[in-house]
């Protein structure tokens, strides 16, 4: 098979390059260096800067494969899709690399199909297969009960999404050189056939809880919407965004955007506070991969404290505000 | 408007076991229901029939007693169900899935609306209903909160321009809500916001026992062989991994002693130790 070279799928809005883009490519430079091809990152968008797409260089590309157009500046599933296809029948990279984001998981089945080939979902691992060079894929399945690899032995190019904050970006190496190339739109790939009518920001806090580094999440153990307010007030001294349990969201003391687990979102955060939350099989499926976990509830046998780095049982409504005063303290 | 729900029977608890070689499931012993996500896409479709007409089938791809999960469905108020199972299909991934889902919708007659669920909670991949839409090349809204209107062009009226059907809807991304028109047909998947999910009522429930679910396969479909199953799936399972869920970390009870200044300072301790505050 004469496919050739490890591609990131590098994300932009509104003319700036998204933090996932520069992650993937710490996945990417590994796979390229155990391969011994070239690390290129394709960027979609409109008004990208060489300037931008300097710092993917610095970050560990080879190569950027810039394509900026005003017909490309908003995601459009079938516009992307065809453009990604088109550079795939020229280039034929061996793998391909997402992020596990909406526009990741929408537009790469999108492609899998039409260029024959296997995708793996919100990968944790990657690697490459010793004697037969295959990427070898690992994911959470099952509510994240066990994990999954995967291989696609006889169909390239070798396509996967890639959980976010699963790896850190690669420090800046200002030394670094590669080559920008400018690739011309061709218009008959538009498929003109979605019209997109507008955007509304999430309203509330304008944290992203996915990019968040600090989660605090609470759960039916607050006893009511107004309690948030301690919640909030803990994710306020880390910059951090606010989370929730289902059975919160399903109170309307919070609304889904913030639900983490298994029917929300996955969150990857350096810290999770989980404050009055039983810790259920679908909720941790959410949360359980962050890399510290902090626990409050009364009830010591929760499962929460089985997934948690520090625990404390005890009632919520005395512990969180003295956490609260004591973190203000650091703060200041 | 005639609307297609593709659903998908998972086991119930989130504790299936794996078998360790083939790298599938362990159904057995373990109860099967609706794909719990699947749910808000009936519901959609059961409101949209409410509001303008039409018909709905359900379809499944697995094994023959997945009819029940379609009969479920009908017990919600989905009309027709298909039940698409043969040895032929086992083992299939995302891609042969949705190849032969979507051989098997090209049947149905005058589909306008596709409407899928956002994830299975066994293989979650989220991968089958933008699968099927790339199939048929149809317009595609993953992660579909709100239907906001739908506009069906009345063929009596409106001879003057060219038939465009079409529904306008919000999709949840990252930080807000986007808000999209797509011509039908379309296929939309829908997360949990888009809907509240009705039980089967009585009624439904004594159709749903009545109504005969035609069983498709290579039987009765012309569908590439080659395409299905495991032959047909670029991908292979080919280790499967129990991560350990406990973490063993420092756990205080403050209930009997009261001394939460002491522990929460132990805490504070702790996110300092590890450089988060
Ligand atoms: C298909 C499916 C999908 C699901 N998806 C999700 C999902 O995405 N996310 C999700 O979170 N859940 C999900 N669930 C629901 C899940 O099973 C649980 O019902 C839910 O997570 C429970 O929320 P909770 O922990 O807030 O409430 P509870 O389980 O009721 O826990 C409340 C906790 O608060 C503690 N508490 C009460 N008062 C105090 C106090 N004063 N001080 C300290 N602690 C206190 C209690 O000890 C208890 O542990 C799903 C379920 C299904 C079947
Ligand atoms: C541990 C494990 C990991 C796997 N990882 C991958 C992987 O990374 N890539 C891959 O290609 N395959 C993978 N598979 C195979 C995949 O799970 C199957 O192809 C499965 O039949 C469909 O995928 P899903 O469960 O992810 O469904 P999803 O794509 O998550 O389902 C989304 C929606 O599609 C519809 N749908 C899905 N399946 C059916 C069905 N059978 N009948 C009707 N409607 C349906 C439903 O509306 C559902 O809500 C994996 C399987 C296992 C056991």
């Amino acid at each position: 098979m004469d496919y050739n070279g490890v591609w990131t799928l590098g994300e932009a809005r509104d003319g700036e390059i998204k933090e996932v883009s520069f992650e993937l490519l710490s996945r990417g430079r590994k796979l390229a260096d155990k391969l011994d091809e070239e690390l290129v990152s394709l960027v979609i968008g409109d008004g990208i800067t060489d300037q931008q797409a300097e710092e993917l260089i610095k970050s560990g590309a080879d190569k950027v494969l810039l394509m900026n157009a005003p017909a490309l500046k908003d995601f459009i599933v079938e516009n992307y899709s065809n453009v990604i296809e088109d550079l795939i029948e020229e280039y034929k990279p061996e793998i391909i690399l997402a992020a596990a984001t909406t526009m990741g998981r929408t537009v790469m089945p999108y492609i899998a199909i039409k260029t024959d080939a296997g995708l793996t979902a919100d990968c944790t691992e990657l690697d490459i297969e010793e004697d037969t060079g295959n990427l070898l894929q690992t994911r959470p399945a099952i509510g994240g009960n066990i994990l999954a690899t995967i291989k696609t032995p006889n169909h390239r190019p070798q396509m996967a999404t890639v959980r976010p904050h699963s790896t850190k970006a690669a420090e800046k190496d200002e030394s670094r050189t590669g080559e920008i190339v400018h690739l011309k739109f061709d218009s008959s790939l538009l498929d003109g056939r979605v019209k997109k009518l507008g955007f509304r920001k999430n309203e509330e806090d304008a944290v992203n809880i996915q990019d968040a580094d600090v989660v605090a999440a609470g759960g039916k153990g607050l006893k009511k919407g107004e309690n948030f307010a301690l919640i909030r007030e803990l994710a306020g001294y880390f910059e951090g965004a606010v989370g929730a349990s289902r059975d919160a969201v399903d109170r309307d003391w919070i609304s889904y955007p913030y639900q983490v687990g298994l029917s929300g979102k996955t969150v990857t955060p350096k810290l999770y506070f989980a404050v009055g939350i039983s810790g259920a099989i679908q909720h941790l499926a959410g949360m359980k991969t962050s890399e510290n976990i902090i626990a409050i509830n009364e009830d010591p046998d929760a499962d929460i404290f089985k997934v948690s780095d520090f625990g404390i049982v005890g009632d919520l409504f005395e512990i969180v505000p003295e956490l609260n005063k004591q973190l203000a303290e650091e703060v200041k | 408007m005639n609307i297609v729900i593709p659903i998908k029977q998972v086991p119930e608890t989130s504790n299936v076991k794996m078998d360790e070689e083939t790298g599938t499931m362990k159904r057995d012993g373990v109860e099967s229901i609706i794909n719990p996500l699947d749910l808000y896409a009936i519901e959609t479709g059961i409101q949209l029939k409410e509001e303008y007409g039409g018909k709905i089938t359900v379809i499944t791809m697995g094994p023959p007693s997945a009819d029940k999960a379609l009969k479920e469905a009908i017990a919600m108020g989905c009309d027709d169900g298909i039940l698409l199972s043969g040895r032929e299909f086992a083992g299939s991934d995302t891609w042969a899935t949705s190849y032969a889902l979507a051989e098997a919708i090209k049947e149905i007659e005058d589909v306008d609306l596709i409407l899928a669920g956002e994830r299975a909670t066994d293989g979650d991949t989220g991968q089958v209903g933008p699968g099927i839409a790339s199939w048929l090349d149809l317009t595609l809204s993953t992660y579909t909160s709100k239907v906001v209107d739908v506009n069906l062009i009345d063929e009596e009226v409106d001879y003057t321009t060219v038939k465009q059907d079409s529904i306008i809807v919000e999709r949840m991304v990252e930080d807000g809500y986007e808000k999209l028109e797509l011509p039908l047909p379309a296929l939309l998947t829908v997360v949990k916001e888009i809907s509240f999910p009705r039980l089967p009522t009585l009624r439904g429930k004594q159709r749903s026992r009545k109504v005969e679910i035609p069983q498709w396969n290579l039987e009765n479909l012309d569908m590439n062989k080659e395409f299905l199953g495991l032959q047909g799936s670029p991908t292979r399972v080919v280790n499967i991994d129990h991560p350990k869920v406990t973490r063993g970390g420092t756990i205080l009870d403050v209930r009997e002693d009261g001394n939460v200044e002491e522990a929460v300072s132990q805490l504070i301790d702790y996110l300092k130790a590890k450089e988060l505050v």
